[in-house]
């Protein structure tokens, strides 16, 4: 594909007209952020993990709800709770609200420079995650450790990279702005 | 705005609004909690979405077995030689209990015979790899390398080379999933070595060690007595090491000792564990009564989750 036409690595100005995105990469990026929360890890990584198709499904929900909405994130968030072997639907349960959420407040998360969308996306990262410890709770599980929170912030401290790799695709070419 | 609107305005109609998809879906996952966690009904289709699965799954351990195979390669040969020392010095200490073993066997089961003892079978065993922990923050559990192509089946007991690391819980085509006896679902039927009392060891959860729960405070029971299976359960054989007894809290007023054991084995750190399959000398289990509370109450017998 060809390279886009900036030299910083930042989000698309105003004034920059977005190519459209294409369903395949949506697809694409949610199996690899899939495959990226199965990779197996030990302490310390495992605790500080963030959740990357939590933050996949955020963005897309956000960018693009036509394609991605409560249905695709509940389905996705099945995919996770049978890779993770945990009771099934609670992965499910939390990507489902936090794609309302996203779509909900998707205009004015939209609205804000990068870094104070990523403290408005540790907000929808938390409630994620506080969902799935009550659907345990309920179910009788023990307090986690304090680790517990730190993937969601973890997360949110990602979202400006996210956001800027997932939108390099629709960036237009260097070759349509010289002509 | 950056880009072109991708949603059109809101008279079109786009199928059920995000709130009604959010109850639909919320209630449906409200539903699969409850049959998976109430009554594990869910088995069937956990293993298809497991078979689905598994070549992303397979896909996601390339990263680390790469890395770990890079970094076998590079081990450095003092390291190598260190540890095949240390394993010859093992296995040479060992060797004299392991030539008394297998005379003392033929002797007890002469003896056994003699009394007109029923014979105790003597277990399979299959070796696995550890291939990674399990993700869930909430439960101990291990993912091993063999599954159902093995011949493995829940329940079965897995040790390793110092002592009993957990349970296996569920089987699948080609991995297994071993609960540790540190989940706080887990309990261990034990007996004292040093004394005979019998007890269960129950797991509370990560980073705290096993309690033995529903002693009495005037039990015959010390710090650093060792722990070992009763085999009252029919799940582990008897007289497999399971913990230590590090704190002991004799608390007349209470009507329990509060009583912590360290485990043994490498719960959470072995690489290489031995599956043991079941005696094939245990009776069946009885039926149990229709009007039973314990029955009605826990619905198909399920075991562990």
């Amino acid at each position: 594909m060809a390279l886009p036409n900036t030299s910083s690595f930042s989000p698309a100005g105003p004034e920059e007209i977005l190519r459209p995105v294409k369903p395949w990469f949506i697809v694409l990026t949610l199996v690899l952020a899939l495959v990226a929360n199965l990779v197996p890890l030990d302490g310390m990584a495992l605790a500080l993990r963030p959740d990357f198709l939590a933050l996949v499904l955020l963005y897309w929900c956000i960018q693009e709800p036509r394609f991605v909405g409560v249905g695709v994130a509940w389905t996705m968030g099945l995919a996770m709770d049978v890779g993770d072997a945990t009771l099934l639907g609670q992965h499910a349960l939390a990507y489902a609200v936090l794609a309302y959420a996203a779509e909900y407040f998707r205009r004015r998360v939209l609205r804000f420079p990068l870094w104070q969308q990523a403290a408005q996306v540790a907000v929808l990262l938390v409630l994620t995650a506080l969902i799935v410890l009550l659907v345990r709770f309920v179910g009788g599980a023990a307090m986690p450790r304090w680790t517990y929170a730190a993937p969601p912030l973890v997360g949110a401290l990602l979202w400006p990279l996210v956001s800027v790799l997932l939108q390099w695709p629709q960036r237009p070419s260097r070759s349509a702005a010289t002509r | 705005m950056h880009h072109l609107p991708a949603e059109p305005p809101a008279f079109f109609n786009r199928g059920p609004s995000p709130l009604a998809r959010l109850a639909f879906f919320g209630l449906l996952s409200i539903g699969l909690l409850v049959a998976d966690a109430r009554f594990g009904y869910l088995e069937g289709i956990r293993h298809v979405a497991a078979i689905v699965l598994a070549p992303l799954q397979r896909a996601a351990r390339i990263p680390g077995e790469a890395l770990a195979a890079v970094g076998t390669f590079f081990a450095s040969q003092r390291a190598l030689a260190t540890e095949n020392d240390e394993l010859r010095r093992r296995l040479l200490t060992q060797g004299p209990a392991a030539q008394g073993y297998v005379a003392a066997q033929a002797e007890s089961a002469r003896l056994r015979a003699l009394l007109d003892v029923r014979s105790r079978y003597e277990n399979a065993a299959t070796a696995v790899r550890v291939l990674y922990a399990g993700r869930d923050p909430f439960s101990q559990k291990l993912f091993v390398d063999r599954g159902a192509d093995s011949k493995l089946a829940p329940g079965e007991a897995v040790i390793d080379a110092d002592g009993v690391v957990g349970q296996v819980t569920r089987v699948l085509p080609t991995m297994a999933e071993v609960t540790l006896i540190t989940d706080k679902d887990h309990a261990v039927p034990v007996k004292v070595e040093r004394s005979g009392v019998r007890s269960v060891l129950f797991g509370v959860g990560a980073g705290r060690p096993p309690e033995l729960r529903f002693m009495p405070p005037q039990a015959d029971i010390q710090v650093g007595d060792v722990l070992v299976t009763s085999g009252l359960d029919g799940t582990y054989p008897a007289g497999l090491a399971v913990a230590k007894v590090t704190a002991l809290e004799r608390d007349t007023g209470q009507m329990f000792a509060r009583i912590q054991a360290v485990p043994l084995a490498g719960v959470d750190r072995s690489e290489h564990l031995l599956v043991l399959a079941r005696s094939a000398a245990l009776p069946p289990r009885p039926e149990p009564a229709d009007d039973d509370p314990a029955v009605r109450k826990s619905g198909k017998g399920r075991g562990k989750r």
